[in-house]
């Protein structure tokens, strides 16, 4: 004979509700495979998107690295075009608008990184 | 029991030899991986003004009292967003000091007044023996090819041993946001520093990249003189082949490369 059946099985039903949210949540949930990010007017970034894309914060650290330590502050590109190794100066020319187009995308995939403590976002990309 | 010790032997130093080779084509893709991610590749711009060593040499009789030196501090500071905080924790990065404090071993009670009066502008000294760099537990901070002593904010860890090993005094600590301090930075081009990073003069590398002189050196000027102390036709060579010069505390073996023309 089980006592308060009612509340029992109520309890259990919100048991398994609560330990499986996790997927409900991954199927009916926010996608994030969108960020929505702005992309700049200009046709073309430093190197393709997909690299970019998967690549830009390893490809800054490089970039910190070849300017500060070997005094290489040029990036010649695979097309040919030269740049000048610079996240304030170069990157943030085109990508103006901070809020729209790094921050919705590192929101997203939830990491912070903390570019902004030293450099400076454009006046015009707050 | 022969045949199977011989088989035994085999494939053991068989598979040691393919473990082996293994993880040594491992190890050189991994460092074939590390050495270089972009597809382009990387270069000097073409302004870049280059030496062998960089070297300074201030001409110190030209300068009569603090406000000669204003300027040159003022363009500095606002050339690389440097604060000005009241009190013991000010970041340096050009300041003045006295003959006694500067040169503390060439002072003797009888010297000029006008040497005992007048300030000195000190800056890192971007000695040739770097004990900053030496110390240096992260490699944040780093002798360069042309002479420049430079640091790598990024990778400063705020454990401030390089000021423990300056014997200048010429690396400041950031107590504070520096941005608290700063209520627009004086260079949007340049980055500002961060609470908990050690920072000083970096004899204006980014300005070198471009072909400009340092800051100081363009707002003295001619007064101080700047160059490449490998080559005997520079500047700086030249000054110092025709004056009397002196460094400070070169008795500890740092070899600065900055000059005073006293």
């Amino acid at each position: 004979m089980l006592y308060n059946k009612k509340a029992v099985y109520l309890g259990i039903v919100i048991l398994v509700v609560l330990l499986t949210a996790p997927f409900w949540a991954g199927l009916f949930g926010q996608n994030y495979t969108k960020t929505g990010v702005t992309k700049p007017n200009e046709e073309a970034c430093i190197e393709n998107v997909e690299f970019m894309r998967a690549q830009h914060m390893r490809l800054l650290n490089e970039w910190r690295d070849e300017a500060l330590r070997n005094e290489n502050r040029t990036y010649i590109a695979k097309d040919g075009k030269k740049w000048e190794i610079s996240l304030q100066n170069t990157c943030m020319r085109c990508h103006k608008n901070y809020d729209d187009f790094c921050a919705k995308c590192h929101l997203s995939n939830s990491v912070s990184p903390y570019c902004w403590t030293c450099h400076i976002i454009p006046v015009e990309g707050k | 029991m022969n045949n199977n010790r011989r088989k035994f032997l085999k494939i053991a130093s068989l598979s040691a030899f393919a473990l082996s080779s293994g993880i040594a084509s491992m190890g050189l893709s991994a460092s074939e991986a590390e050495a270089k991610l972009a597809p382009g590749f990387y270069d000097h711009g073409p302004k870049t003004l280059h030496a062998k060593r960089w070297a300074m040499v201030i001409d110190t009789r030209e300068f009569h009292s603090a406000e000669d030196y204003e300027p040159l501090i003022r363009a500095c500071h606002n050339a690389h967003n440097v604060p000005d905080i009241p009190g013991a924790k000010n970041i340096k990065w050009f300041w003045l000091d006295s003959y006694e404090h500067a040169f503390p071993d060439d002072m003797n009670p009888y010297m000029s007044e006008k040497i005992k009066a007048q300030p000195f502008p000190l800056l890192c000294n971007h000695c040739t023996n770097p004990p900053c760099v030496r110390v240096c537990p992260t490699q944040a901070t780093y002798k360069m090819a042309d002479g420049i002593v430079a640091m790598d904010y990024h990778r400063c860890i705020g454990c401030r041993f390089c000021m423990a090993g300056c014997p200048y005094g010429a690396r400041s600590f950031n107590f504070f946001d520096p941005r608290k301090y700063l209520p627009e930075p004086t260079n949007p081009r340049f980055p500002t520093r961060m609470i908990g990073v050690v920072e000083k003069c970096t004899f204006c590398a980014e300005r070198l990249a471009v072909g400009q002189l340092p800051a100081c050196v363009e707002a003295s000027n001619g007064k101080i003189l700047f160059g490449d102390l490998e080559d005997p036709n520079s500047t700086v060579r030249k000054a110092l082949a025709a004056n009397y010069s002196i460094r400070r505390k070169p008795n500890l073996g740092t070899q600065p490369g900055v000059y005073y023309l006293i």
